[in-house]
């Protein structure tokens, strides 16, 4: 390459320079960007830091008449809904990776993953509102009546199954997000048992093993790294989903100990207040101060995701 | 597995058949189990999306008139329409692809063609990445102090940029990937030619990724085309006739978000509608990128 750049004075050589500072211009953009939207939501929230310094981090208040704001409400929901979400999602996504990669036909494969893709394109919006007025009732009459009467009296872990049936709630909402995140992680785990080379498996199989026994002997070490990658990427997806939450949440300041009881999530908390907040008010500021930690917790989620990726795929 | 052989070398010829059987029969059974287990995770995958699909147009398909597209949004009880949201969405995703797409270009093909072992090159890829899955909730809180506060109002240029800025990395990502697809060979004739490099990225490069580079844009426009959060505190939703960029605008996305949520039959009618024309709206552009990718994968 350099020796085909530096012959002198070769024409064009002027529009090279000016496309190659467009381009890295824009990639300095990028940069910016990220730059300007962490220091705007740190700026944003300041008054918030201000006003109740580490209390905003430990308070569980959240009320606009007395202007007192604390954020741990809506940071346990956000937590403890992405969690159950990768609880429910992780199997259901092993499962369609193992089956895509090793087991279904090959006229399959293609409709198949085409149609788990599409499942990622539905907006979240539609995922919001099918699951406040399809999931929701069939919770409230069905599912979570059954669960609160079996569990709800057993010893040790019947408090987390008790309260009434409203069908919204925390669980409701890990739910969605649960089938929400399905998508990202199954394709990612794709791709990675993608990259086993044949001959492991291959000695593998000769040497007598099941689909199975060489799935997890073979291509589960082997991807390893890269399957975590995989897995916090859907929790950097979960931790920040907004519509869908705030339709099946029950958006309530309330830390519940039912799993089926109703919270909030930081994102939630924001689509919600948002509107109802003036510019300048503490209110507003105590949104912000919010956001700014949600976008920290996801970057570093994200950040880690991207790390196992590109460690899983050099090795 | 090394511990079973050799108890049956241990044991008598009688027995060996008898444990070897054992085992096998143990191991095909995990196998099916594991197996089965695996059909049934896919089709609870494949079965949400149909459940999801077939509510929509049960639910959808009978408020579709000739009116929803003709006539924009009303009060409750006065039979309007969706075509101001409609509009107001082709608006603004237009103008946020519009927006992003050649940024998103250029760094794509910075990081392809100008980064190479820079730290900077990494870092933009870094930040790329992170911003592709960033909550896209903070980007309209981004926008909102950046745009919406300093010029005094909601407005459909703070929810045309929004958008730009989540289309920027996936544009990134593929256009990155498509050019680094690109053969050297194909380079290196044009650099014998005695083109400049611009010169083959612009016509050689860019032409031979085009198919690659449409798919990305594609995804793009389907994903912003459904995005309600950046979109609550940049253009607000306007519930009359508005196609005036400096005002608050209309949108799908937002207009579900508020009929939905409404206690008005007609409303949550007209939402099932809208969300109806915008899921498959953005299904068909998937699948319409995935076909314009297939002969190049």
């Amino acid at each position: 390459m350099s020796q085909t750049a530096n012959p002198p004075r070769r024409r064009g050589s002027i529009g090279d320079m000016i496309f190659q500072a467009l381009a890295t211009g824009a990639g300095i953009l990028v940069l910016v960007l990220l730059g300007a939207i962490i220091v705007s939501l740190l700026i944003g929230g300041l008054p918030a830091f201000r006003q109740f310094g580490v209390g905003f981090l430990t308070g569980a208040d959240w009320d606009p008449v007395k202007q007192v704001f604390g954020s741990v409400v809506p940071i346990y929901g956000t937590i403890i809904t992405s969690i159950l979400a990768l609880v429910m999602a992780v199997p259901i996504a092993f499962g369609i990776a193992f089956w895509l990669t090793e087991l279904a036909p090959n006229w399959l494969q293609r409709p198949v993953g085409i149609a788990v893709e599409l499942l990622a394109a539905v907006p979240s919006i539609i995922y919001g509102m099918w699951g406040f007025f399809v999931i929701v009732p069939v919770m409230a009459e069905y599912v979570q009546p059954f669960v609160i009467d079996l569990l709800g009296d057993a010893p040790g872990i019947g408090f987390l199954f008790q309260g009434p049936p409203f069908g919204t709630g925390i669980f409701t909402a890990a739910l969605i997000l649960g089938v929400m995140i399905i998508p990202f992680i199954a394709a990612t785990m794709r791709d990675v048992f993608q990259t086993v080379p044949p001959v492991f498996k291959e000695s593998a199989y000769g040497l007598g093993c099941t689909t199975w026994e060489v799935m997890r002997a073979i291509v589960i070490p082997y991807t390893r790294i890269s399957v975590m990658g995989g897995i916090m990427l859907g929790l950097g997806r979960a931790l920040g989903e907004t519509m869908a939450v705030t339709f099946v949440i029950g958006n309530t300041n309330r830390i519940s100990g039912s799993i089926f009881g109703p919270g909030n999530t930081i994102a939630s908390l924001i689509a919600l207040e948002f509107p109802e907040s003036e510019a300048g008010s503490l209110k507003l500021a105590s949104l912000m101060a919010l956001g700014f930690m949600l976008f920290v917790i996801s970057f570093i989620v994200l950040a880690i995701s991207r790390m196992l990726l590109r460690t899983g795929a050099r090795t | 597995m090394t511990g079973a052989s050799q108890t049956i070398h241990a044991s008598g010829p009688a027995r060996d058949g008898k444990i070897a059987d054992r085992l096998a029969r143990k191991r095909r059974f995990q196998n099916h189990v594991v197996q089965g287990l695996c059909l049934f995770a896919t089709a609870i995958g494949l079965a949400f999306l149909v459940l999801i699909l077939a509510t929509l147009l049960h639910l959808g398909v009978k408020g579709l008139s000739l009116g929803v597209f003709t006539t924009v949004t009303k009060p409750p009880g006065s039979n309007g329409g969706l075509l101001n949201a409609i509009l107001g969405s082709l608006i603004q995703t237009a103008l946020g692809t519009a927006i992003g797409t050649p940024i998103g270009l250029l760094v794509g093909t910075y990081l392809a063609e100008y980064s190479a072992g820079s730290k900077l090159g990494d870092a933009v890829r870094f930040v790329s990445d992170v911003l592709l899955s960033a909550p896209s909730i903070l980007i309209g809180l981004f926008v909102y102090t950046l745009l919406v506060t300093p010029f005094g109002g909601f407005s459909g240029w703070a929810g045309s940029v929004a958008l730009a800025v989540i289309v920027i990395p996936i544009v990134v990502r593929t256009t990155e990937d498509m050019l680094r697809l690109i053969p050297v060979a194909m380079r290196e004739a044009a650099v014998a030619l005695g083109a400049p490099k611009w010169k083959s990225i612009v016509f050689i490069c860019y032409r031979a990724a085009r198919d690659g580079i449409a798919t990305g844009v594609l995804l793009a426009i389907a994903r912003i085309a459904g995005e309600t959060a950046p979109l609550l505190f940049t253009s607000l939703g306007n519930l009359n006739w508005s196609v005036d960029l400096g005002k608050p605008m209309a949108s799908l996305p937002v207009t579900i978000y508020q009929y939905a949520g409404s206690p008005f039959d007609d409303w949550v009618q007209l939402a099932w509608v809208a969300a109806l024309l915008i899921t498959f709206g953005v299904l068909a552009l998937n699948v319409l990128a995935r076909i314009v990718l297939r002969p190049r994968s």
